[in-house]
């Protein structure tokens, strides 16, 4: 099989997957009670006009119907209207995508340092002290939960020392405009990107000084198995015969550690990086209502209250294709940096 | 209090076993450390209702929003209630919904896991592909999904949080009894004609159990998690329960106002019981599988 057969057969077996997701959150969003018409009015609501407001939302339909119609929707590139504010959802989670975008970014590389940082440091002091409190540190970071770990972080940094901000993403009307030639507009809706772009040192400053609470909350909590997976690697590369050679060449230990065991150890981590990318979405959920950050996980939680049907289905499918994107990715890189792996 | 008895009947039993795990090492501790933190946990929990000064929901017994002092050793929140009292309480719920939601995995993921890897060809497949797209997906993001359409419970709390964990229990059965029957004593006793619910049963069925237990501490590590984060979303109880996830929901509005004791001391028991857990899983798969142990 050649890489891109392997490719086209990962990218359509992605369709079923995100299918299958969908029609669960489709079936269990219908099957139980309490529906966004009934949501919409207060307690006592004409009847006719409830089910007025049903048709207009297509939910008079048999099941099966509003099901096809979705799909064909969703074949056409449209997630339908939100049954809250009866705006497009594509549009909706287009807008939010960006915040969340940067802030797994930030948060991933956040993940990725303190993770091989910590793993690498482990494993050249095996069995110290200093290894036990890395992996009892690795241990910890997994038992912490996100939204618990952001409002220690608010308390200390941002109400205590008033170093952070404490939530949000920028001062509102302020926000970094991107670059504008003439007709030509450039913007992508990442913040610390725009400000670059706009050639506004200030901006950049601010927009990090925004995420920075938030990635290292979720770059932390998420770190902990990337401390024990460069830490295992790296116990095992350390002991193999181009390591001993180096040493014996007489490098210095630090550059035998970091330049030449730690980037043979580094593939494997990337696999994880793509595994855990969809903890990363999850993760992002929490932290994002924590420090009230405008991205796609606090639009899932605040339609939620309203049963925005569309929008929790839209979002669904769009996380499923981000992941399944992300994994083909990865798995595509290792091919491209390991020639030994064929498909 | 009268459960004193037999725990210190249940330990002596347990001692013979307990001097086993310490000597192999780290993990044997990291089982021996997780287990007595769930325990005291545990047992905190079973006797709130004995051990705490004040009724957990009952409001104003102090003034509002008092750090800790004597009368109150953590503190009051902004309904001034005992702090102390909702944290011993606060457990409850969750050890319900990481109990309820373990044995829903159990009970679907393992017959699940055993009878397709069992039986391979198309249903292995159909199954391990529906397993693997609920597994690539975003836990915590289905886990939400689900409990907003289910309404809030400790029911379908644990049964959106099972949703998300099946897979997990499928997988770590299918790759183990994919090694498992291609071995000689289950060819030996197909050979005798041992019917295929023999076979799973009684000898493939033992070879999974360790596998089984590490993967359910893990995975009760992970619904106290989720539940605690469902409940800061909305998704939990009403606010009569006492509840870990509660206190650090609404401590958030009280940040601002310096109240720290509100979300530390709850936040704390949530780590607490989550490591616990982890503590346990980590122990046992690494007894289970020496070639990680380093």
């Amino acid at each position: 099989m050649t890489l891109r057969s392997y490719v086209v057969a990962r990218l359509l077996l992605t369709i079923p997957m995100v299918m299958l997701l969908l029609t669960l959150v489709f079936l269990v969003v219908r099957v139980l009670p309490g529906d966004p018409a009934s949501l919409h009015f207060e307690k006592q609501v004409d009847p006719q006009m409830l089910m007025e407001f049903k048709r207009m939302l297509g939910l008079d339909k048999p099941i099966e119907v509003q099901y096809l119609d979705y799909l064909a929707g969703l074949l056409k590139g449209d997630f339908g209207k939100s049954m809250q504010d009866f705006s497009p959802v594509s549009q909706q989670i287009f807008s939010a995508f960006p915040a969340t975008l940067e802030l797994a970014i930030f948060s991933m590389i956040i993940m990725i340092l303190v993770g091989v940082v910590l793993g690498a440091q482990a494993s050249r002091s095996y069995n110290s002290l200093q290894d036990h409190s890395i992996r009892v540190f690795g241990i910890a970071a997994y038992a912490i939960p996100v939204f618990f770990l952001g409002e220690v972080m608010i308390m200390v940094f941002a109400i205590y020392f008033h170093l952070f901000p404490a939530g949000d993403r920028f001062y509102a009307g302020v926000t970094p405009m991107g670059l504008t030639l003439g007709d030509l507009h450039l913007e992508t809706g990442l913040y610390t990107v725009d400000s670059i772009l706009e050639g506004n040192p200030s901006k950049l400053v601010m927009s990090l000084r925004y995420l920075f609470l938030p990635s290292l909350t979720l770059g932390t909590v998420l770190s902990g198995i990337f401390i024990r997976l460069t830490r295992a690697n790296m116990l095992e590369t350390l002991q193999l015969d181009f390591v001993t050679a180096a040493r014996a060449r007489g490098l210095r230990e630090r550059t035998v550690v970091y330049g030449y065991a730690l980037r043979n150890a580094l593939l494997p981590i990337l696999t994880m990086m793509g595994l855990r990318f969809a903890a990363l979405l999850g993760g992002a959920v929490l932290t994002e209502t924590i420090f009230s950050w405008p991205g796609l996980g606090r639009y899932l939680v605040d339609r939620i209250s309203f049963r925005d049907y569309t929008a929790i289905q839209g979002v669904v499918v769009f996380f499923g294709l981000l992941v399944a994107m992300v994994s083909l990715a990865v798995d595509t890189l290792y091919a491209y940096l390991d020639p030994r792996i064929r498909y | 209090m009268s459960s004193e008895k037999p725990q210190g009947r249940i330990l002596i039993w347990f001692l013979p076993a307990l001097t086993g795990l310490v000597r192999r090492g780290l993990a044997g501790w990291a089982i021996l450390i997780g287990s007595a933190i769930v325990a005291v946990v545990g047992v905190i929990t079973v006797v709130s209702p004995w051990i705490s000064p004040y009724d957990p929901i009952a409001i104003n017994v102090g003034p509002i929003l008092s750090p800790p002092s004597f009368e109150f050793p953590l503190g009051t929140n902004h309904l001034g209630q005992d702090m102390l009292s909702r944290v011993y309480s606060g457990g409850a719920i969750m050890f319900q919904v990481a109990i309820l939601s373990v044995i829903v995995c159990l009970v679907v993921g393992v017959p699940v896991g055993l009878y397709a890897s069992y039986a391979g060809g198309h249903i292995d497949q159909l199954a391990s592909f529906v397993m693997d797209s609920i597994y690539a997906f975003p836990g915590l993001v289905l886990a939400i999904a689900i409990a907003a359409m289910l309404g809030p419970g400790v029911v379908n709390m644990a049964l959106s949080i099972a949703v998300v964990y099946v897979p997990s229990y499928f997988r770590i059965i299918r790759s183990q009894v994919l090694t498992i029957k291609e071995l000689p004593y289950v060819e030996a006793a197909r050979m005798m004609g041992a019917k295929g619910s023999a076979i799973l049963l009684s000898y493939i069925l033992p070879n999974v159990i360790a596998s089984i237990a590490a993967i359910a501490t893990i995975n009760f590590a992970d619904a106290v998690l989720t539940a605690a984060g469902l409940t800061f979303v909305g998704l939990g109880l009403p606010v009569s329960t006492p509840n870990w996830g509660w206190d650090l929901t609404y401590g958030r509005q009280l940040l601002t106002s310096g109240a720290w004791w509100v979300i530390t001391f709850p936040g704390l028991m949530v780590v607490l019981l989550a490591l616990g857990f982890t503590l346990m899983g980590e122990g046992l798969s690494e007894l289970l599988n020496p070639r990680l142990q380093k």
